[in-house]
C-alpha cells in the first residue's frame, strides 16, 4: 500500500521514518508463510528503531520459513491526520501492508506513557479498541516489555500478555497460532484464546474476572475456565550464549536516539536497588561468555558500520569479566576508529582503566553515574550503596586523566524522603567541582546534574509505597536550585535538568492502576491524547480532567491510585502475575527499607531467597567463563582486507 | 612540541593520499532521505566496504566525505556528488563496485573518478530536473510555463532554518519544457523517471535546467513560481528528479563533472 502512502509524505515532518528500506531490514513472501506478526512500537520511529526487545523479536520470527513478521511505529499527529482524511490504514515500514491484515500484533512496551499510542495504531488498522469486540478477523494483540508486567490498565484493549523474556514464547504463540488455523479455527477466537492462555508465560486479561470490595481495592481475580491458570509465571531464557540477538541489527536511514551496534552483555540484575522494577523483574543474573560477546560485537560491526558498540546491561560494569571484554575488544578496533560505550555503569564498580579502555579508540564523551540519592540515608532506604567518597575518588582520578564533564542521575520522590536529602545533592555536586578542579588543574570542569521523579512500580519493594505529590517534588527541587546556586563560584560550572513531576504522576496511575484505569487511558486518547512520553505533546490537564470524569463515579481517584500508601493485606492488581518474587520476601524488603537496612547482591554473599531461581527453575549464570575474545588478532584498520594497497 | 592531549589518539590518523568523486542515486522510496540521512548511510556503508577512507584529527575524527549541493528532501536524484579521501589509492571501479553493494537499495553508486583538476564545485553550476505532474494535463503546465518563460522575475517565498528567503526562480531558469509521458515507457522498479502506475491518468512532465543559486531553487520553487504567474496546483504532490548536475556549456547542455571532456547523456 506504499502508492497510497507516498502522496501524504513530502506534506509530514520527517517522512523517511515511514519508507522502511532499513539495512538487514526483512521482506518475506506473504502467501508462502502460515503465520504473520506485526510487530508494534508505540512510539516514534526514532525511538522505536533501536530498540533491542523488538529487533530480537523480529529476527527470532523472521528466521522461521513459516513467519513473516514486520515493523511498524507510532505514526506523528500529522501524518495520522492526513491517514485519517486519505483512509490510509496504519502500515508496516518493512513492505507497508496493512496492520489490520496480520494474525497477531505484537506490542512492547517499555513504558506506560506509550498506552494512548497503542490505542491509536489499533485505530488507524480497524482492529475495535475493546478485545471483546474482534473476532477472528482481528489480529491478536499482545503485550510485552518490562510494563506488560502490569498489563491491568490496558486489559481491555489487549488479547494477551507476555511475561518475561520473549525469545522463546513467541514461537510457542506461533505455533499455536499455526495449529489453530490450519484446524479451520475450530471454536474461533475464544478457542485460540483459551489455547494462548494455557500458554507459559501468557496472560489473558478478558478471561477473569475481577471484583472489587467495598475499600474499592480488588477483592478477587478469578479464572473463568478450568484451562485458565490462577497464576501466571513469566518466562527466562538460560543461556544467552544461545541466543545471539540480534545478530544483523536493524541500521536506519533516519536518525534515531541510539547510534550504535548494541550487544546486551548480561540480563538480570541483582544489586537490589528497591526502585528498580527492570532489576525486580529480570532476576536471576546470566551472563553471556566473553567469546559469546566476541562473536555478537564482530558480527554487529560487520553487518551494521556503525563505529560504536554498546555493551548493554542493567549494570555493565558488574560482568564479571568485563575487564577482559573492554581490553579486549579496544585491542581488536585499535585504529578503527570504533568506540564502546557502556551506558549503565555503578560508580562502585568502575574504575580508570576500564574508562580508559572504553574511550581507546574513539570519543571520550562525558562520565555517567547514578547515586540515586542525596543522602546516605536515602540511599540505604532504596539499597543502592555507593559512597560519597567512592564517587570523589572517582571522579578526581577521571579529571586528572582529562575528563571535563561528570553526570550524576538522581531521583526526587523517594520513600521516607525529607528535603535535607535532596539538599545534599547540591553539597555533593559542590564537592565534584572542587574535586575535579583540585585533579586537573583548571576551572572549566563541569558537573550536570539530572533528576528524574520517582515512580513506585509493581513487582518491587516499593510496589506499596506512596508516590510523592508533585508539588512535593517540584518544590524540593526549587530549593535544590538554590542551594547550588548559594556558591555562586561552583554554582556556575554545575548545570541542572529535571522534568516537572506531573508526567511522573500519571506515570504512576499506569503503572499501578488496576481494570479501572482503562477507561482513562480512552477517555484521554479520545480527546487527543498522544505520545505522552513526549512533554510537547503531554498534557497533565487532560489526564486529570478523564482520571476525575472516569475514576470518580466509581469511588477511587488519581489519588488513591498514586499518593495512597498500601497495606500488606491489600491485593494489588498484579498479585496473579508472577515475576518469581516472593510477595512475602518484596514486604520484607519493603520494612528494611523503611528501617534503612541493607540488602547485598547474592552473586557475592549468600542467597536471600527472593525466590526467584526456585519458583522459575532458573539459576545465577555468571562466569569467569574460562572462554577467549575470538578473534583475539588485532583487526586491520578499515579497508585493510579488501581494498589491496595500490 | 605539541602535547598530546587525553583523547587524542596518540598516533595521529593516517594522511589522505588520493581523492575519488563519486556520482550516485537517491532514487524509490529513498528520495525521502535527507541530505544528512544520506550522508550516514555513506559512513556505514563505507565502513562495511572497507573502503580505507581517511579521517580529520583531534578529538572526534570524522570520515572525510565532502558533499556538493544535496537534493532536498523528498526529491531523487540520478546526479548527486561526493569526494571521498582515501588514505591508500584505490581502483575506481572496485570503489563503486563495493560502495554500491553496502549501500541499502536506492542509494546506488554510478560512477567515480580520481579528483584532478579543479575541485568539483566549479565543475558544477546547474541542475537538470525532471518533475512528474500527476493530475495536470501536458498543455495546462505548457501554458502555465509559457507564461513564466515570459516574465523576466518571479519571485517565490521560501521558509528557511534562517528565516524567511525570497528566490526569484525567473532568474534561474535556464531553459524549460513540458511534455506527456512515454506511452509505453518501460517499468524499471526504483529507476527514475518513475512511470506512473496507472498511466492512464493525466500527467505532465516538465523539464527544467536552473542554475545554482544561493539559496539554491528546487523544483518546488519553479511549481510555487508557476502556482504565482498561472494559478498552477497540483492535485497530488509532485515527484521530483535531479537528471543531472555540471557546468552549463555555452549551447546549454551540462558537462559531466566526473570528466572534462565527458558530456552527461540526455535522459
Amino acid at each position: 500500500m506504499f502508492p497510497a502512502l507516498e502522496p501524504l509524505l513530502p506534506r509530514v515532518s520527517k517522512p523517511v521514518q515511514y519508507v522502511g528500506g532499513e539495512l538487514n531490514a526483512q521482506l518475506k513472501d506473504w502467501e508462502s508463510t502460515a503465520v504473520r506478526w506485526a510487530l508494534l512500537y508505540p512510539d516514534a520511529y526514532e525511538v522505536g528503531l533501536p530498540n533491542q526487545g523488538l529487533m530480537i523479536l523480529y529476527e527470532v520470527l523472521n528466521e522461521r520459513d513459516d513467519v513473516l513478521a514486520e515493523r511498524c511505529y507510532a505514526v506523528w499527529p500529522d501524518l495520522e491526520a492526513l491517514m485519517r482524511e486519505n483512509g490510509v490504514p496504519a502500515f508496516t515500514v518493512d513492505a507497508h501492508r496493512p496492520v489490520g491484515a496480520f494474525d497477531l500484533l505484537g506490542v512492547s512496551f517499555s513504558t506506560e506513557l506509550g498506552y494512548t499510542n497503542l490505542l491509536t495504531t489499533l485505530d488507524l488498522a480497524g482492529i475495535p479498541l475493546h478485545a471483546t469486540d474482534r473476532d477472528e478477523s482481528h489480529p491478536v494483540v499482545v503485550a510485552g516489555g518490562h510494563a506488560a508486567f502490569n498489563p491491568e490498565p490496558i486489559a481491555d484493549f489487549v488479547d494477551v500478555a507476555t511475561l518475561g523474556d520473549g525469545e522463546e514464547v513467541v514461537g510457542e504463540i506461533t505455533d499455536v497460532v499455526k495449529e489453530w488455523k490450519a484446524e479451520g479455527r475450530p471454536g474461533g477466537r475464544r478457542e485460540l484464546l483459551l489455547r494462548l492462555a494455557g500458554t507459559d508465560g501468557c496472560y489473558v486479561p478478558s478471561l477473569y474476572d475481577v471484583t472489587y470490595g467495598e475499600d474499592r481495592a480488588i477483592e478477587s481475580v478469578t479464572p473463568q475456565h478450568e484451562r485458565v491458570p490462577r497464576t501466571v509465571q513469566k518466562r527466562t531464557t538460560s543461556d544467552l550464549d544461545a541466543w545471539p540477538y540480534p545478530k544483523k541489527p536493524l541500521v536506519p536511514l533516519a536518525e534515531t536516539v541510539h547510534e550504535r551496534a548494541s550487544v546486551e552483555i548480561f540480563r538480570g540484575c541483582t544489586r537490589g536497588c528497591r526502585f528498580c522494577q527492570a532489576g525486580m523483574i529480570t532476576r536471576p543474573v546470566r551472563e553471556r561468555s566473553l567469546a559469546g560477546i566476541g562473536e555478537m560485537v564482530d558480527t554487529a560491526v560487520r553487518a551494521s558500520g556503525f563505529d560504536e558498540v554498546g555493551l548493554l546491561s542493567l549494570s555493565s560494569a558488574d560482568h564479571s569479566e568485563i575487564a577482559e571484554i573492554t581490553k579486549g575488544l579496544a585491542d581488536r578496533y585499535e585504529g578503527t576508529n570504533t568506540s564502546l560505550s557502556l551506558p549503565s555503569t555503578r560508580v562502585d564498580a568502575f574504575n580508570i582503566d576500564l574508562a580508559n579502555e572504553i574511550s581507546r579508540n574513539g570519543r571520550r564523551s562525558g562520565l555517567t553515574f547514578a547515586p540515586e540519592g542525596g543522602s546516605e540515608r536515602i540511599r540505604r532506604v532504596i539499597n543502592k550503596m555507593v559512597s560519597e567518597e567512592d564517587l570523589i575518588r572517582t571522579v578526581s582520578e577521571a579529571f586528572a586523566q582529562g575528563w571535563r564533564q561528570v553526570k550524576l542521575y538522581f531521583m526526587c520522590g523517594l520513600p521516607t524522603e525529607e528535603d535535607s536529602d535532596v539538599l545534599e545533592i547540591a553539597g555533593m555536586a559542590h564537592r565534584v567541582i572542587k574535586a575535579g578542579r583540585e585533579a586537573s588543574g583548571r576551572n572549566d570542569v563541569r558537573c550536570t546534574i539530572s533528576i528524574g521523579g520517582f515512580v513506585p512500580k509493581p513487582h518491587t519493594p516499593f510496589q506499596w509505597a506512596a508516590q510523592a505529590h508533585p508539588d512535593v517534588v517540584d518544590e524540593r527541587l526549587r530549593k535544590l536550585r538554590t542551594a547550588i546556586n548559594s556558591d555562586r563560584r561552583l554554582g556556575r560550572n554545575i548545570g541542572m535538568r529535571y522534568h516537572d513531576g506531573q508526567p511522573s504522576l500519571i506515570e504512576g496511575l499506569l503503572a499501578r492502576g488496576d481494570r479501572r484505569v482503562g477507561r482513562v487511558i480512552e477517555r484521554v486518547w479520545r480527546e487527543g491524547g498522544r505520545f505522552d512520553g513526549w512533554s510537547e505533546h503531554f498534557s497533565y490537564e487532560r489526564w486529570t480532567g478523564a482520571a476525575a470524569a472516569e475514576l470518580e463515579p466509581l469511588g477511587v481517584s488519581l489519588d488513591w491510585f498514586t499518593t495512597r500508601d498500601r497495606d500488606r493485606e491489600e491485593v494489588l492488581p498484579w498479585d496473579h502475575l508472577d515475576s518469581g518474587l516472593e510477595r512475602d520476601w518484596l514486604w520484607d524488603d519493603w520494612q528494611d527499607a523503611l528501617d534503612g537496612r541493607e540488602q547485598d547482591d547474592c552473586r557475592w554473599t549468600p542467597c536471600f531467597d527472593c525466590g526467584v531461581c526456585p519458583s522459575t527453575g532458573t539459576d545465577i549464570e555468571v562466569g569467569p567463563s574460562g572462554t577467549t575474545l575470538i578473534p583475539l588478532t588485532v583487526v586491520n584498520p578499515v579497508g585493510g582486507n579488501r581494498f589491496p594497497s595500490g | 612540541m605539541a602535547r598530546i592531549r587525553p583523547g587524542e589518539a596518540a598516533n595521529p590518523a593516517p594522511p589522505t593520499v588520493q581523492r575519488i568523486r563519486v556520482r550516485f542515486a537517491k532514487r524509490g522510496r529513498l528520495r525521502f532521505l535527507s541530505h544528512r540521512d544520506v550522508a550516514r548511510s555513506f559512513e556505514r556503508a563505507v565502513r562495511r566496504a572497507g573502503v580505507p577512507v581517511a579521517h580529520s584529527h583531534g578529538f572526534s575524527p570524522h570520515p572525510r566525505l565532502s558533499w556538493i549541493g544535496a537534493a532536498p528532501t523528498g526529491a531523487a536524484s540520478e546526479a548527486e556528488y561526493l569526494e571521498i579521501g582515501l588514505t591508500r589509492p584505490v581502483d575506481p571501479a572496485q570503489l563503486v563496485a563495493e560502495l554500491d553493494a553496502a549501500l541499502p537499495d536506492g542509494l546506488d553508486v554510478l560512477d567515480a573518478a580520481v579528483a584532478e583538476g579543479a575541485p568539483l564545485a566549479e565543475r558544477i553550476d546547474a541542475s537538470r530536473w525532471s518533475v512528474e505532474l500527476p493530475g495536470v494535463a501536458p498543455e495546462t503546465a505548457r501554458a502555465a510555463l509559457a507564461a513564466l518563460l515570459a516574465t523576466e522575475s518571479v519571485v517565490v517565498e521560501r521558509v528557511t532554518p534562517s528565516g524567511r528567503r525570497e528566490i526569484d526562480v525567473r532568474a534561474a531558469l535556464v531553459e524549460a519544457d513540458v511534455a506527456a509521458p512515454a506511452p509505453s515507457a518501460p517499468v524499471r522498479s526504483g529507476v527514475t523517471p518513475p512511470t506512473m502506475a496507472d498511466s492512464g491518468a493525466v500527467c505532465a512532465i516538465l523539464t527544467a535546467v536552473v542554475r545554482q543559486t544561493t539559496p539554491a531553487v528546487r523544483p518546488d520553487d519553479v511549481l510555487g513560481a508557476l502556482d504565482v504567474v498561472a494559478g498552477l496546483k497540483p492535485p497530488v504532490p509532485a515527484k521530483a528528479t535531479r537528471m543531472a548536475q555540471g557546468r552549463l556549456d555555452n549551447r546549454g547542455r551540462l558537462a559531466d563533472p566526473l570528466g572534462s571532456d565527458r558530456v552527461t547523456t540526455q535522459v
